[in-house]
Formats: structure tokens, sequence, C-alpha cells
């Protein structure tokens, strides 16, 4: 390489004209490499900002976002009309004491989230790196790099933008990064020094000048679609290619590598982690819509309340209250006096809506995340792994899932591949009882040199992109990204044909000891669409070229050789598929020296252009991925996590529906699909298959499988029908004949859609989401990412494959068999909690508000309040809400009793505790009340004792005597918390009032100590305690008794099952002698079965299942 | 805040992590529920006998005076003239026959019948600040209106309330022996020493001057410009607004007993305005028990709602006896009877469901019958 000369330097690079800026608008970005300074405004710099408001906009903007609710929006309302005296019930400080109170703090969780962000982004903007200006390295902060700029990282350093590789340590230009920031995955992977670039020394890289050409900045950090050219001296060849493999992106850290630098093409917010960034939007539960929809019939009520009230209003005024001269009405009246009525009205009934519902939602919440976080039942031991709900929001939902989407490998099954059989041209290795590795069959081919085997084993080392490591004793240890690899390249070094190095286009690899070197010089990577990866190897000893090529069956067979017999092979990849293990064929072949020319030339091209590279790699590889030789099959065993069948089976006792996703075969996929319980074996069961290859043939095979399924749905022939669809059928399903396959879907609980690709993942949750079905969908690996964040709960598994599907879901889970406890427990409890928490919540509200509305009528229509301004603001947020948070504790079932009857699971599906009709209930109890203690408190205070103020706290007091007994009657189970919520929270309000009425200015004055040395006060809450309470009770009780639901009967069991197991055991003895026929309707024999045995599954069609392996 | 305390306190405890903390589930029986309805039933009628008989005790003489006490004839108007013209005499005398004993304290009361003392214009017409004080902030004095200021002065006492007082008076005579009635301790001692200020006197008070009202409306009574608020009792009694339209109001004690027999003459000055708004005014005697005045409404509830509850007690028994139903039978629960035929239905399972709970109500009733 030349020296530079500092005159030419400067000449060299071509000035950027106004039509070249222009230019570069059109096709992306031009970076000139190591001019960072030249043109500082082009582009940002590399300031990353995370963070959603900044000192000035923080108010407005916040405001603006919390405004952005329904809810808010009426209580702003509120508050505004109330700061009008003449219409305002209340002090106006009832209302915007709590308001504020919620603003501010919702408001100071956002700036301390903000603010945190800011602290992280100021530590990575302040961060020191070595940047080249002006040929000279310089220490600067992060955020001074522009595009242009090099960059120079040493090992363990983070990288602090998008950078393309320029040089690093290695002589063979291998720099070594772990990206486990970016997607999860905590192996290091290889990038490689642009081969132009390769060898530069250090000094020379200061003085590197060249250009790059790339695409505006995205988010996908897959693809890196860029070419580079350097400027003389350097070598001043065409353009050269760039892909994700010469790249640095930003937040990776260099590994194993001393130092490494690059020229920053995007900085700060626009790198790829950038742009990816941004907040998901939040999921909303189907219990808060169903509470948005209940909260906007409460408003509609309201406003009918107080049009009707208005109207009533007016009239008496016109009428009656200009004869009570007392009243001293004005004779001219200002134009707005017709709506002041009405507002007030609207005003003294604004707490219908309470503002405490929502924050007493979200509190308990958070409480429902706390616990699923906590739960030691979810805690995987082994990784040390917990239960972490990430999204805290939709908890509830996860007890109305109706379907689970699931992945096979790594959430069904464990992700730990085992190299089980393999097919050597014909002959089989590998049997039940041994492996293929220790099977003295393929142990004695070895020895004997059999070329074949040889030959199967040098791809099953050569063709990946497995690194080997060498650890300091010598011994050789792989990283993969993908597990199938790492199986067969492990399994090779146990038959002793082992990879030993590899190095950017170099692979060591010893052949039973004598040591082969192979020239990688290309590599056809693997994509989804392909379904098979290649190498171009040049043999260093011999100088052949050979193409080694490994991919799935149907890839392999469509492009080998004509002349080449495949039906044997594929019949044993068939008979392995049916054993439920992952299968991958092996090919090869020899090229010609000039063939290679030829094609390396088109491959090139394809792998430079800008637009549709993927594509036109893929028809370019399809030139040289032809006239294979099939060399064999291998054969994958990925074993099924503990706990699958039975949790599946719980799962779909508990009437949810299960699809699999998956991109294996389909034999596979059904093998697994019976082991796992998604479907009845044979005779009970029967799986539907939906083929195809044109849209016609999938349209017949559609038609035909959903006539069958009509035929047995009518004749009950079987008991579980699935159906079967590959990726291409479901692609003509989707596409034209969506009617009929979601008629087909509808029918069926469980389908198998194998060869799926993520898209197709992600647009069959979105199918079965448009149906209005709740959807769980469950993953473990990158390609589970998009279905998890499109259904409404999405649960990452965190598994081998990486954190990548656990960090875009909503809860991750160590293995799937937690999902066991998260639905049925977890999600059960918080949807009972939640439709408990909010029906009761607009409840008591309600019951102030009736007893408001019963008093206008006694006060002349006039809108005045019972109730003062302190007794309103402390009704909901200090009398009320505690022991209606306590609910976060109830049970109303035992945990094992859900586990052991998952059907009881169905109440939450159905919504059965929270929709209009129980919100009906609640209403009519409001009603109810509110005219109780109305009544009751007007009539015992009458003549000298009907006095406002003491009459207002009588009825007050009468409220919460019944709210404590409301919620003690709709607890089932009784912790030593809600003993001291409830009862503490009567005492508190004794106290808090008597508190109050030692206060001279206050309108409370003795009134408490008053009221207290009546007895008639304690009578009158006696009698509204019963009058309110024993009409509730005794339709409560009576449904229990006589119409209860399933809950109460499992109540019922339990509860008797309790006071058995307290009470002798002795009798069980007797009594396990009587037959426990499960049908008798009498009292006796169902005593018997009771006593007999105490936890005795229910649930028959347990028992009649045969449980396979 | 309570449960936050207690939060932080059984975050320790890993039995409140794993929602396992113990837990106390009351197993209902019918036993049980019959047993809870039969006690209510049993507390609620003794009190309820006990408290409709202390409150027949009481011994009450009510005498309606504001018709008899106007020229019989006339329109509304016209009794509204008649009671707003200062110039007349309004003096009326009636007889109270004593019909029971009655032992002694006696209450003296006026009864106001459709007078809405809760009206909203009406309750919040008064200033805090200036009855204790005397002066009060422009905004204290906000709700005053239109009795706040008056030839530009401040009102004291401002406010409709207090410009409304009631002003009619009695003097009472027993077998034509002047009775004497006390007046003092009528209000309560906390309003008096706490509410009403000792050294605020009423100025400017516009039924002092009832020619300044231009002969609009006159108000109620006039307040003695050399008596302090806090020694106006008959002020502090009506200051304390009533929460219902018809409300008594205490006017004096009468400290001795009377005799079945006795006649009381009640010499009565009928001045305050109730003819506007068709409202009555009553003159009352009574005794007190410990629940207060006559109000049989306490016992009868209590009666009804014992009752109520051992008729449902008596329900349960019935419905019991006729219809023995085993509880928790688990061939009640829908999948074990619908086994089978719930397989292949519909993933919509709210539907089958209802028809299940139908099912099993339909199957009580036959069983009954």
């Amino acid at each position: 390489m030349a020296e530079i000369k500092e005159d030419e330097e400067d000449a060299r690079p071509p000035r950027i004209s106004r039509d070249s800026s222009n230019k570069e608008k059109n096709s992306g970005r031009c970076v000139y490499i190591n001019e960072g300074d030249r043109y500082p405004d082009l582009y940002c710099n590399n300031r990353v900002s995370n963070t959603k408001y900044n000192l000035w906009n923080f108010l407005p903007k916040n405001l603006w976002e919390q405004f952005g609710r329904f809810m808010n929006k009426y209580f702003l309302l509120i508050a505004i009309l109330q700061l009008w005296p003449l219409i305002t019930p209340v002090n106006p400080a009832s209302t915007w004491g709590p308001l504020l109170l919620i603003f501010s703090v919702s408001a100071c969780k956002e700036a301390w989230d903000d603010y945190n962000r800011y602290k992280l982004d100021k530590q990575a903007n302040e961060r020191m790196v070595w940047v080249v200006k002006k040929g000279v390295k310089t220490r600067i902060q992060a955020q001074d790099i522009h595009v242009g700029d090099i960059v120079w990282l040493r090992e363990k350093d983070e990288v602090p933008c998008d950078m393309i590789l320029l040089g690093s340590s290695d002589p063979q230009g291998v720099c070594y990064i772990e990206t486990s920031t970016i997607d999860g995955e905590t192996d290091l992977k290889t990038r490689v020094v642009p081969s132009p670039c390769i060898g530069l020394n250090s000094e020379l890289l200061h003085k590197i000048k060249g250009i790059i050409e790339c695409g505006y900045p995205d988010r996908d950090i897959r693809r890196f679609d860029a070419n580079l050219r350097l400027f003389p001296p350097f070598i001043d060849t065409d353009y050269f290619p760039i892909t994700v493999n010469n790249t640095l992106l930003q937040s990776c850290f260099i590994r194993n590598t001393e130092w490494a630098c690059g020229v920053a093409v995007y900085t700060g917010n626009e790198t790829k982690l950038g742009m990816s960034r941004g907040l998901p939007s939040p999921k909303l539960t189907a219990v808060d819509a169903m509470i948005d929809k209940l909260t906007g019939a409460i408003f509609v009520f309201q406003v009918v309340v107080v049009i009707i009230l208005g109207f009533a209003g007016n009239a008496w005024k016109s009428t009656e209250a200009d004869k009570l001269w007392y009243v001293h009405y004005p004779k001219a009246a200002p134009w707005y006096e017709f709506i002041v009525i009405p507002l007030r009205f609207e005003l003294l009934c604004s707490i219908m809506i309470p503002i405490s519902i929502k924050v007493s939602l979200d509190l308990a919440k958070s409480m429902y995340a706390k616990f699923i976080d906590w739960d030691l039942h979810m805690y995987d031991e082994k990784t040390d792994t917990p239960a972490v709900a990430t999204n805290t929001a939709i908890s509830e939902d996860l007890g109305q899932i109706e379907y689970i989407l699931t992945d096979k490998t790594g959430t069904l099954t464990e992700n730990l591949m085992v190299f089980k059989k393999c097919c050597i041209k014909g002959s089989c290795y590998g049997d039940s009882t041994r492996d293929a590795v220790k099977d003295p069959a393929l142990l004695r081919a070895l020895n004997e040199n059999d070329p074949e085997v040889l030959k199967f084993l040098t791809v099953m080392a050569v063709c990946n992109t497995v690194v080997p490591s060498r650890s300091p004793n010598g011994s050789i240890s792989y990283k993969a990204q993908s597990q199938d690899e790492e199986a067969l390249v492990s399994a090779a070094s146990h038959l002793r044909v082992v990879l030993l190095n590899k190095a950017a286009n170099c692979v060591e690899v010893s052949v039973l000891g004598a040591v082969l070197e192979f020239d990688i010089l290309d590599v056809l990577e693997f994509t989804s669409d392909r379904k098979k990866m290649s190498v171009i190897v040049r043999e260093r000893q011999t100088g052949e070229l050979k193409l080694l090529t490994k991919g799935a069956d149907e890839a392999i067979f469509s492009s080998v050789h004509n002349d080449q017999q495949v039906r044997r092979v594929a019949e044993i990849v068939d008979q392995y598929s049916q054993m439920g293990l992952r299968t991958l064929c092996l090919a090869w072949r020899d090229i010609r020296e000039e063939e290679y020319h030829d094609w390396s030339r088109k491959f090139k091209e394809a792998s430079s252009s800008i637009v549709d590279r993927e594509w036109k790699i893929a028809e370019v590889c399809v030139l040289m991925e032809r006239n294979l030789e099939l060399l064999g099959a291998t054969a994958i065993e990925d074993k099924l996590q503990d706990g699958v069948a039975e949790t599946i089976e719980s799962l779909r006792d508990a009437g949810i529906n299960f699809w699999m996703l998956t991109g294996d075969k389909q034999l596979t996929a059904a093998q697994i699909a019976l082991s796992c319980n998604f479907v009845l074996p044979e005779p009970q069961g029967q799986l539907l298959y939906v083929q195809g290859a044109t849209q016609s043939d999938v349209g017949a095979s559609l038609e035909r499988v959903l006539r069958t399924m009509q035929i047995s749905s009518t004749e009950h022939k079987y008991q579980d029908v699935a159906f079967v669809i590959d990726g291409l059928a479901l692609e003509f399903a989707l596409k034209y004949y969506r009617q009929l396959f979601a008629e087909l879907a509808s029918l069926c609980r469980t389908a198998i859609c194998c060869r799926v690709t993520p898209s197709q993942k992600a647009q069959l949750v979105h199918l079965v989401k448009s149906w209005e079905f709740r959807t769980l969908a469950i993953g473990d690996g990158g390609n589970d990412v998009r279905m998890i964040q499109e259904a409404h709960v999405g649960v990452g598994i965190s598994g081998r494959e990486g954190l990548q599907a656990a960090r875009a879901a909503d809860y991750s889970l160590a293995k799937f068999r937690f999902l066991k406890r998260l639905i049925l427990v977890h999600g059960r409890y918080s949807y009972n909690r939640s439709a408990f928490l909010s029906q009761y919540s607009i409840y008591k509200s309600l019951v102030l508000c009736f007893i408001q509305i019963f008093f206008s009528f006694v006060s002349g229509i006039s809108g005045t309040s019972l109730f003062n301004s302190f007794s309103l603001m402390a009704y909901n947020v200090l009398y009320t809400s505690v022991p209606v948070m306590a609910s976060v504790l109830d049970k109303d079932i035992d945990e094992k009793t859900v586990l052991q009857h998952p059907q009881i699971l169905k109440y939450c599906q159905a919504g059965r505790l929270l929709n209009p009709s129980t919100f009906a209930g609640w209403f009519g109890r409001a009603l109810f009340h509110g005219a109780v203690v109305f009544l009751i408190t007007m009539h015992v205070y009458v003549n000298e004792k009907s006095e406002m103020e003491e009459v207002s706290l009588v009825a007050l007091s009468g409220c919460i005597w019944l709210q404590a007994f409301v919620v003690a009657l709709e607890t089932s189970s009784f912790t030593t918390i809600q003993h001291i919520a409830i009862g503490g929270n009567l005492v508190a309000f004794y106290i808090f009032n008597l508190v109050a009425s030692t206060v001279k200015w206050g309108g409370m004055y003795t009134i408490m100590f008053r009221i207290c040395s009546q007895r008639a006060y304690w009578l009158t809450m006696l009698l509204i305690v019963g009058a309110g309470i024993g009409p509730i009770a005794a339709l409560k009780f009576f449904r229990f008794f006589y119409r209860p639901s399933l809950i109460n009967i499992l109540q019922y069991r339990e509860r008797r099952a309790r006071v058995t197991e307290a009470n002798a055991t002795s009798s069980s003895n007797a009594a396990s002698a009587t037959s426990s026929g499960s049908t008798s309707s009498s009292q006796r024999a169902a005593q018997d079965e009771e006593s007999s045995s105490v936890y005795q599954p229910l649930l028959l069609s347990t028992k009649d299942r045969t449980k396979r392996q | 805040m309570f449960l936050l305390f207690f939060i932080l306190f059984f975050l320790l405890d890993s039995r409140f992590t794993q929602q396992e903390l113990p837990a106390c589930k009351p197993m209902l029986t019918t036993g049980w529920v019959i047993s809870i309805f039969m006690a209510v039933g049993v507390l609620f009628i003794p009190l309820g006998a006990c408290a409709l008989n202390s409150s027949k005790k009481v011994v009450e003489i009510v005498d309606q005076y504001e018709t008899v006490c106007i020229p019989s004839a006339g329109t509304k108007e016209a009794r509204v003239q008649y009671i707003q013209d200062i110039s007349t005499a309004k003096a009326c005398t009636r007889q109270l026959l004593v019909t029971k004993n009655m032992a002694q304290p006696i209450y003296v009361y006026y009864e106001l019948h459709n007078f809405f003392q809760n009206h909203r214009r009406y309750v919040k017409s008064r200033s805090d600040q200036q009855l204790l004080y005397g002066n009060a902030s422009e905004s204290s004095m906000a709700n005053c209106d239109p009795q706040r200021l008056l030839a530009g002065k401040p009102i004291v006492p401002c406010g409709l309330i207090a410009w409304s007082l009631f002003n009619d008076t009695y003097s009472f005579k027993l077998n034509s022996v002047a009775l004497a009635i006390n007046r003092k301790g009528i209000a309560w001692d906390s309003d008096r020493k706490d509410k009403f200020g000792g050294s605020v006197y009423p100025s400017n008070f516009p039924n002092n001057y009832p020619a300044a009202t231009n002969g609009s409306i006159i108000g109620g009574a006039s307040l003695d410009p050399n008596t302090p608020l806090n020694a106006n009792e008959d002020l502090i009694v009506w200051m304390r607004t009533a929460a219902l339209p018809v409300f008594r109001k205490l006017w004096g004690k009468i400290e001795r007993d009377l005799y079945a027999g006795d006649l009381i003459t009640v010499d009565i000055n009928n001045v305050y305005n109730v003819y506007s708004f068709h409202g009555k005014k009553k003159l009352v005697l009574a005794t007190t028990s410990w629940l207060g005045g006559k109000n049989h409404f306490l016992g009868i509830a209590y009666l009804v709602v014992g009752g109520l509850s051992i008729a449902m007690a008596m329900v349960f028994v019935g419905i019991q006896i006729k219809c023995p139903r085993p509880l928790g039978d688990p061939s009640y629960l829908s999948w074990n009877k619908n086994k089978g035929r719930d397989l292949n239905t519909s993933p919509a399972t709210g539907v089958h469901f209802e028809v299940c709970e139908t099912f099993m109500f339909l199957e009580v009733k036959v069983l009954c019958s």
C-alpha cells in the first residue's frame, strides 16, 4: 500500500455539489469516510435521546396526555364547573384535592421514569470514545460523533453508534460482538472487516478515505444493505457490498477482540436501535373495555337524571319557590338562570363516576403483577428465572383467554437438541436404544473409511455458522445461533470429524485425525423462504470446489439431480418425522471452476444491490443449488418440556382452544401434537389435513375437511377433531378462502399449522382476534415476537433461543407448564377481583348519589347537598377505599380446587362476573341501599332532631356501615388483612369524624359526639344494616343453596372437605366401602362420596382419557 | 394509607407474597343461615317493641294555629296582606287541655310545615365567620346575598336565615296562673360558646328598620342591637337549619309537671308569615323518652324487619324440609352432567352455561313440586 501524501488526501474526495446532496435524498445517504466534521448539519449528531419530555414541555405535554382519556376529561369538567360558586354544592377543594393528587402522582411517576431515561441517555452520551479527528486520534464524548467519523473501540467497549467495521486486531479481520442488548441472544457473533480493508494497519486506518452508500435509516436489525468504495491509493475497486456481517450496531459489546474500528454511518436516534425504540401502544383488557362501557352507561344515566331533575327543579322554582319569601329569589333573573339548577344537579351527581375507581384499579393491577412476580410456583430453580409480568395492566385478560397460539420448538419442547438418528446412502443408523453416534454399525463404517460416511460428516461439520472456541485446556466448545447446528457439529465431533477452527474464510476440520483446511468462498445463508443453507468451499490441499448444502427435505429433494432416487430417503425422513424428530437432509456437489466464476459474479452483483437484495440473492442461489447429490438425512430429537401434556390438557378442559404454529414439518408437528394432548389419539380424535400446492387444490381440500368436520360434529363420531395445514396451503387459504377457513377454524378446537413463517404466525393471531376471541400467544424465539406483540396477551418463554421473545412479551415464564398457573390461578383471581372492585367502586358512589337525589326531592329540587364537602371528599378517598383494596387478597375458591377443576375458568371467559346484567344487580343494590339509608334516616330524624349536620352524618355513617357489611358479604376468604381492613375501617371512620368534630371552625363541630351519645343513632345504624343487608343476604343465600353457580358448588365442597379433614378420618374408612356413584342426587350418597375422597377429581373425562407418551 | 402500611408489613411475610395467608372461610350451611335470620328476628322484635312502647309513652300536645289565628274568611292574598300589615295587632288566644300527666321537663316547640330551610339558596345564606367575629371577609359573606348589605353597609348577622328568623311569641297561663317558661338553654352550648360571638351585636339589621325596606318583603324577627348574638338563643336555634321541610324548633322549657285535666292558655302573637306558601304553624308541648320525642317509626320498623327476618328463616326451613338439596353435589357440575355433549359445541361457552343453569333451576322446581 502506497503512502499517502497530505496534498493528495485533500484533493481526492470529490466535492459534494448541491446536486449530489439532492441525489442523496433519493437513494439514501452517502457517507464520506473520515470526513465527519465536513457537513455537521447534514445528519444528526450521536446524541441519544429516549426522553419523552423536556423541562419546558413536560407540564403541557403530560397534561395533554392525561386529558386524552375520557374519564380525566370528565373529572376536569366537573372540577371546573365547581369553581362557579352559584352552582357548586360543595367546596371545590373536595374535587380539586383528589384530582390534583391523582394527576400529580401520575405526572410524578412519568417524570421519574423520564428522568431515569434521561440519566441513562446522559451516561451514554457523555461516555468518552476515541475518534479520529483530522487524522489524529482524540478522545471525545460519544454524543459528538458525526456520521463519517472513524471510531476506535477496545475489547468490552460498547458500540456508540451504528458503524461499518473497517479494521480489527485480528489479522483475518474478524471481530466478535455480543448483541444481547439488541436481540437478547447471548452467544458471540462474528463480524468481518470488508475485504478491501483487511490488512490495513492502524496508521493507515487513520487516513483512510472512501465513500459508503447506504439506505435511509430503518429499524431492521437483520438487514444492512450498503456499498463501500475506497478512494485511491487504497484499493480503488468497484463497490464492495456491505451486509449486516460487516457492521457494528449501537449498544453491542466488543468481545474477544483487542481493538476494532469503524466508520459511523447512523448516529443518535437514527441508529437501528434508536429507530426500533418507542413505546408499544398500551393494551386494553376486556375488563377495562367493559368498565369503560359501564362508565359510559352511568354517564348517560347521569345526564338523564340531570335533565329530569333540572326540568323539575326549574318548574318547581317557577311555581313554588316564588312564594317562599324567605328564599328571596330576585325579580329579574340573569339569562343563564335556567341552566343553574341542571348544572347543580350535574355536580351533585358527578360522584357517580368516582375518581377513585381508576386509582384503585391501577393499584390492584400492580398488585396482581407483583403476585405473579413473587409466585414461587412459577420460579424455575434450574435456571434461576422467576416469572415476570412486564405489562402490569393486563392480568385480567389472562383469565379470559379463549385461544392459545403456541410455538412448538423451545416452547413445548426443551429446545435441547440431541442427534438421534441418521440415514447415509440408504442405511439407517441409530435405534430406539442407542443414538446414532453410538451405533456400532456407524462406527464400523467410520473405521473402514467409508467415503459416503465421511462426506456426510464433513457436510455436518462444515456447512453451518457455528463458531468453535477453544478453552485453555484444549477442549473445544461450540457456539451456535441454531441449536440444530450445534447438535450436528457436536455429533460430528463425536464421530471424529471435528470442527477445529473457523476464521473469516477458512475452516479447519480434523477428519479422523487428519486436518483438512477449507477456504469458504461463499455462504448462501439460510432464509425461511429457501429453507436451506449452503457453503461453497475450496479444499486447500486438492483445490477442489464443493457446494455443501443442508436443509429441509422438500427443499433439498427438489434440487437433487434427476437420476438419483430420493424415494428411500423420503420414506425414512417420513418415518423420522412420525417419531417426532426434526429432520434435515444433507447434499453436496462438485463445482467446476469456470461455473463458479460465472456464478460468483452474479452472486456479487445480487449481494451488492440495494433494493430487493434478499430476493435477488435467492434467485442466484437457485442457480448454484441444483443437481445436488443427496447424501442422507439427519434426525434430531427435541424433548418435550416437563408437564406440557398436563398443562395443555387442563387448559383445554378450561375451554381454551389451542393452535400450534410451528416451522416444523407436518408429521413432526402432528406427532408432537399427539404427545402433548393437543388431540386425542385415533379412536376419539381425528386429524384432518388441508393440503394442496395450488389454489384450487387447497380450496377443494378445505371444503372436504369442512364437510367431514360438520358431519363429525353432528354425529359425535369423534370427541376431538383438529385440522392440520401447512404454510403454503395456509397462504392460499388466507388469501382466497378466508370465509371457508374461518368457518373451519370456528368448528375446530385445535389446529396445527406447520411450516409457517413469523409473519404468518402474526397473521393467524390477527385472524383469531378478528373473530372477537381473546388470544394468548406464547413463544420463545425471535420468530415469535411478532405474534406475541399481536396477541391480546403475549407470553415469552425465556429459553435457549435468547430473551428476544421474553423481552417483547407481556409476561415471561421459564417453562411452558407455568402457563397453567398463570392463567388458572393468576388470571382467574385477577379477573374476579377486578370485576368486584370496579363494580363495587361504582356501587358505593351510586349509593351516596342516590341519597343526594332523594334528598333533592325534600329540599325543593334546588340542588342542596345533604353531605358536606369534607364527607364527600373523604367518602371515596378515605372511608371506603381501604376495605375494597383488601379484596385483592380475596380468593373465592382455593388455588388447588381451581387447578383441579379448570372448567371453572369458563365463568371468567364468558365474562360472567362483570357484564351489564351483574352490573344491573349492583345498580339495583345501590338504589335499594340509597333508599334504605335515606328513608330510615329521614324518618328517625324528624321534628326537633331534623338538623342538617346531624342528619347528614347519620346518613353517611349508615352508608359506611352498609359498605362494611357488603364487602364482608362479598368476600369469600378472610385473612387478617381483610379483618383489619373491614373492621379497622369502621373504627377509623368514627375516629376520623370524632377528630373532625373537635374542630371549632368546622361545620361538623361537636356533631359526631352529639350523635354518638344518642341511643336512637345506634338503633338507626342497626336498623339500616338489618334492613339493607337482610334482603341481599337472603337472596345470596337462596342462590347459594338452591340455585348454586358452579363456583358455589366448588366452594361448598372445598369448605366441607376442610371440615371433614379436620374431623376424624376414621369415618372415611367405613364410608369408602360404599361405592361412590357420582350421579346419585340423594344427599346421603353425595355425603358418602364427600367423605370417601376429599380431593377426588370430579372430572370424569380425565379418567377416561388414556395418557399417551 | 392503612393498606400501604399493612402491605409493607406483610411484604416481609412470604405467606403474603405467595397469597397463602391463613384465611378464614366461613362455611355456609342452611342451618347457619336459618339461625342467623332467627337471631336477627329475635333481637329486633323486642327492641322494636321496646322502642314503640317508649314512643307511645311520650305525651304530646299539638295545636295548629295559623288558620284559627287569622280572620277566617279571605283568600291567600288577603291573609298575606293581613300578616304583613304591621299596624294591626295579631294577638290570638288558644286553650290547650292536658289529657295525660306530663313529667318535667316539658319542651315547648314551634313546628313549621312546608318551610324549606334546606333550600339551597337558603341553607348557604349565612356567614359563620361574621357570626363569630362580627366582621367577615367578602368571600365569607358572598353567600349572604341578597341580605348582605343594607344601604351599602354589611348587615350583621347577614343572610337569609337570620333575616327570616321566626318571630311568633307565646305566653302561657296554667289554669289562669302565669306559667313560667325557661327560655334559656334552648340552644346548643357549643353554638353559644364557639359559633356565635359574645361581642357581636346586631347592626344594620333590616328587620329593625321596616320602613327602610321600601314596603317590599318584610323578613322575620327584629334583633335587639344591645344583645350579643350568643345571648339570642332563638336566633342560634333558628340558624341550625332543618333537613326536612317539616321541623320543630325548641322555644322553651316548662320546668314543672303537668297533670291530666290541666288547662293551658296560650297568648300567641301571630306575626310570622307562612300564608304566602301555604305553610302551617303548630305549637307543641311534649315530653321525651330515651329515644327522644314521639316517633313510632323506629319501633314499627324494628318490628317489621324482625318479623320479615323470622319469616325468611321460616321460608328457608320450609324449603329445606320440602325439598332438601344436597350441597356441593358433583353431579351438578355441568361438565360432568353434559359430558360428551359439550366437547363438540362451539367455543362460545357462555350459551352452554346459560342452558345448564336454567336446567338446574327447573330441576329444583320439579323436585319441589
